[in-house]
């Protein structure tokens, strides 16, 4: 209750000195658009379904993109952890391009694919594969081997070892790997709809730099909001439980 | 196979090692772990395995647990040759290894659902009935952090015996314990061992731990592994640590050790 109070306090002040701040005049409304007035802008942009579409779309890319490096990654991951040959050769490559800030891609996506839906799911894709993929190789990697020798014992083996102990015992690393991606993948997808215009879908990128274009930073400060708003609800519905779960079974985590 | 015969304890088993010898490559060149060990525990024996770090008794638990195989000799297990791990040696850990993604019966559970001929529910009578055996039927749902150092080890020892063994091989699993809590398992591990009729190979560095355990204790010399000498323990059970009968006995391993490090510290 009381932190829910603070949040509530913190976020009314942070609002009110901004909405002072634009109404005292020192910043024209253009550089500095009051929050009232980005509502006003929200307001119209979700009854005209301009936002609700562009959000969709976005959605729909980084879904697809997101569920595509993951599901390529865990396994690449494990099998990475399991061989060291692909540990010297797959694992240092996805080290290198782990480095590479995934908006990188976006020259290459467009010659490759044009300016498509296809060339929008690889540069999300190449956000999220590699650091699911590192993540993973390291979560097994640091497993202690006296699990495994416990679970041999036990009659534990092969596929079964993989399943029911490296795998869960290397969760809490794969579920920060997952988040990593996550926002990686959401950090490149934006950046990608701000520099191509696909005409097939206009996402939330493409309405925020069409808000630029027309200098209606209101425009802007609202799409802002709203990818602040999704970043958010999807740590806490997506990540935050594994993550409390996590806590709580391990016993990892005393500030929560 | 049904629920009464499952939870019917299994005959204990006969280990024996003939002619064993390990041998380890480090970086630093080739270590003897075992140098030419024969031993033979009868079925039911409670043996304890004693020795300075290094002297092998560890390694020995590992080849009879089949999680590692001697350079040269052979280890039977009923006089079969030890191939791999079974469920008839089940092992515990100095570190309880309890699996932290599971709760406190979902580890005994572990190695059950691994044993086929019986149903799930079955399996679920068999994990509270060995918790019940260890004192912690109230703790089926617990997690494993939220448990003492002595009640870890004891859904490690209902875990290693859930899957009826005839063999119970622990290395040192009480050493990072407490006294008290010790003291306690001391008392349990007894009545558990004469309740349920295991062979437990045992090994330990606490002279005084291993008398009070053991019907026979074997000590081993290091670099390389070797037996050095036996003792029994002819003391009627269940046997008080701190008894004078005890320390008697105690007394003549130890200086029997004390030799054996001096001697160590000589050639080095």
């Amino acid at each position: 209750m009381i932190r829910t109070i603070s949040s509530l306090v913190f976020f009314l002040i942070l609002l009110g000195s901004w909405e002072l701040a634009s109404r005292s005049g020192a910043w024209s409304p253009m550089v500095l658009p009051p929050p009232s007035q980005v509502a006003e802008y929200l307001w119209q942009g979700l009854s005209d379904g301009s936002l609700g579409e562009a959000t969709l779309v976005t959605m729909k890319r980084l879904l697809l993109g997101y569920g595509l490096g993951v599901l390529a990654g865990v396994p690449l991951g494990l099998l990475t952890a399991r061989f060291r040959v692909l540990q010297d050769t797959l694992g240092l490559l996805a080290l290198g391009i782990q480095t590479l800030p995934s908006v990188c891609w976006v020259p290459l996506a467009l010659l490759w694919f044009g300016q498509s839906e296809a060339a929008m799911l690889f540069v999300v894709v190449m956000g999220t594969l590699w650091s699911v993929l590192i993540a993973t190789s390291d979560g097994v990697r640091a497993l202690p081997p006296i699990y495994l020798r416990a679970a041999r014992t036990m009659g534990s083996n092969g596929l079964h070892s993989w399943i029911y102990v490296i795998l869960p015992a290397s969760l809490p690393y794969l579920v920060g790997g997952m988040k990593q991606g996550w926002a990686f993948a959401w950090r490149s997808l934006m950046a990608a709809e701000i520099f191509v215009t696909i005409l097939t879908g206009f996402g939330l990128g493409q309405l925020l730099q069409y808000g630029r274009e027309l200098l209606a930073m209101d425009q802007v400060v609202g799409v802002m909001t709203v990818i602040v708003v999704i970043g958010l609800l999807a740590d806490r519905l997506l990540f935050s439980p594994w993550e409390r779960f996590f806590h709580k079974r391990w016993g990892t985590g005393s500030v929560g | 196979m049904s629920l009464q015969t499952e939870l019917q304890a299994a005959d204990p088993g006969r280990i024996e090692a003939a002619g064993v010898s390990k041998a380890f490559t480090t970086g630093r060149g080739t270590v003897l772990a075992l140098d030419n060990v024969s031993l033979k525990v009868a079925e039911g024996e409670f043996l304890c395995l004693v020795g300075p770090s290094g002297c092998g008794k560890s390694t020995l638990l590992n080849l009879i647990a089949g999680l590692d195989f001697p350079s040269s000799g052979r280890i039977l297990a009923a006089g079969q040759p030890v191939t791999g791990p079974g469920r008839d040696r089940m092992v515990m850990f100095q570190e309880h290894a309890l699996f932290p993604w599971l709760d406190v019966i979902g580890n005994v559970l572990f190695g059950l659902k691994l044993k086929p001929g019986l149903t799930p529910a079955e399996r679920r009578e068999v994990a509270a009935y060995y918790l019940s055996l260890v004192g912690l039927e109230k703790f089926h749902h617990a997690n494993i952090h939220e448990l003492s150092g002595g009640m870890k080890q004891r859904v490690a020892l209902a875990r290693a015996l859930a899957p009826n063994p005839r063999v119970l091989l622990m290395d040192e699993p009480f050493a990072a314990l407490d006294a008290l809590t010790r003291e306690q398992l001391y008392g349990d591990i007894q009545k558990i061992w004469q309740a349920r009729r295991k062979t437990i190979v045992f090994v330990t560095h606490n002279v005084r731990e291993a008398v009070c355990l053991g019907d026979r204790v074997v000590l081993f010399s290091p670099n390389p592994g070797r037996i050095r000498a036996e003792f029994q323990i002819p003391l009627p059970r269940p046997r008080d640590i701190n008894s004078v009968e005890l320390a008697r006995h105690a007394t003549e391993i130890t200086a029997e050790l004390k030799g054996i490090q001096s001697a160590g510290e000589v050639s080095e």
